[in-house]
């Protein structure tokens, strides 16, 4: 089941380097950026790998995305590796969000600024989309994996019933079954 | 408005993200209430422009929060918003990557990793569907989202290319 993983070297720098560029490509939600950075360009996580630490990152308080910095940067260089990942992850965009700020309290919302969000918007639903889609494809074939799936998805995303709620039900029953299984 | 105490402002979201489990959108509602219903520090259109402006900065979506932050008290503001969002959370993970990285094949890693991989993923793909439904107001909408789905699926072209595009169809009013 677990296929062992070949741990590429990187340095503190690298990863400082690739936190920066994921995150100041990151419009409209870290995550498709976060994938396609440490899957598919720098290629230190496999597909499933990535999938792993995502969901180690999301049973964790805080920004999903954040905590997955700090466990690759972890994973690849000890605490100064995780830091240097953080300080790249977020570093920048404090800054950038600031410079916006700024300009926010001098020219206010402009209408050309909000209709070029709204058509940005539209087209970072989609790649949140696409993220998705090319995530569930390392999800074993089995029906236990997709019951689950399922049933997270329309607890959250069609009843809109609490996150905690849903997850207090269905997690521990995910996990007691893989673990009878032995995966 | 009520005078703004940045101590009580720094206590308050330190304690939300110490439950903020699911990520920012779960303290959402609650970050709303705090500033604008209770101490009305913030009125409800600032509170959207801010969250808005943050979406379209490059970074996580979660830097909104800096922002309110450096809007209502500048740097000392924007490091008592900031401050919270990162230590409880980048401690609990250092501590429990130090475990899972040092017992790898440790039965309940495993199967914590491997039974909620599917809730994970099911949970994305709400999120999902749950954004693709608050952007898009009619089929113009949809078909922008679906359309970038499938491109990326099957190009691997940069994406900040389709968001240039999307920003120029809204700007041009066909959105």
């Amino acid at each position: 089941m677990q296929t062992e993983s070949h741990k590429p070297s990187v340095s503190r720098i690298e990863l400082f380097l690739t936190f920066s560029r994921i995150s100041l490509s990151s419009f409209g939600g870290a995550l498709f950026w976060a994938r396609r950075g440490l899957v598919e360009q720098q290629r230190w996580l496999t597909e499933r790998e990535f999938a792993e630490l995502l969901t180690l990152g999301q049973l964790l308080p805080g920004p999903n995305v954040l905590n997955l910095t700090v466990l690759v940067g972890y994973r690849f260089a000890g605490w100064s590796g995780a830091a240097a990942s953080v300080a790249g992850y977020l570093g920048w965009p404090f800054l950038v969000v600031i410079g916006m700020g700024v300009l926010y309290q001098h020219y206010g919302a402009l209408p050309q600024v909000q209709q070029a969000l709204a058509g940005m918007s539209k087209v970072a639903a989609g790649l949140l989309l696409a993220t998705v889609i090319k995530l569930a494809m390392v999800l074993p074939r089995r029906w236990r994996s997709w019951l689950f799936g399922m049933l997270a998805f329309v607890g959250v995303g069609v009843m809109r019933w609490p996150l905690l709620w849903v997850i207090g039900a269905v997690a521990p029953c995910a996990v007691f079954m893989a673990w009878k299984a032995k995966e | 408005m009520d005078r703004l105490d940045l101590g009580a402002l720094f206590l308050h979201f330190l304690a939300l993200w110490c439950v903020a489990v699911g990520g920012p959108s779960a303290i959402l509602p609650d970050i709303h209430r705090y500033l604008v219903e209770v101490h009305h520090l913030l009125t409800n259109r600032e509170f959207v422009e801010i969250y808005t402006l943050a979406q379209v900065a490059p970074g996580p979506n979660v830097m909104y929060v800096t922002l309110i932050g450096w809007h209502l008290a500048g740097w000392a503001g924007a490091a008592a918003t900031t401050i919270p969002l990162l230590v409880p959370a980048t401690t609990l993970t250092l501590l429990v990557g130090h475990l899972s990285e040092r017992y790898p094949n440790a039965a309940i890693f495993r199967a914590v990793r491997s039974g909620l991989m599917p809730i994970t993923i099911g949970l994305m793909f709400a999120s999902a569907t749950i954004l693709m439904r608050a952007v898009n107001h009619d089929w113009r909408g949809y078909l922008i989202t679906l359309l970038t789905a499938a491109l990326v699926l099957r190009k691997s072209w940069n994406p900040l290319w389709l968001l240039a595009a999307g920003a120029l169809a809204g700007v041009a009013g066909m959105v």
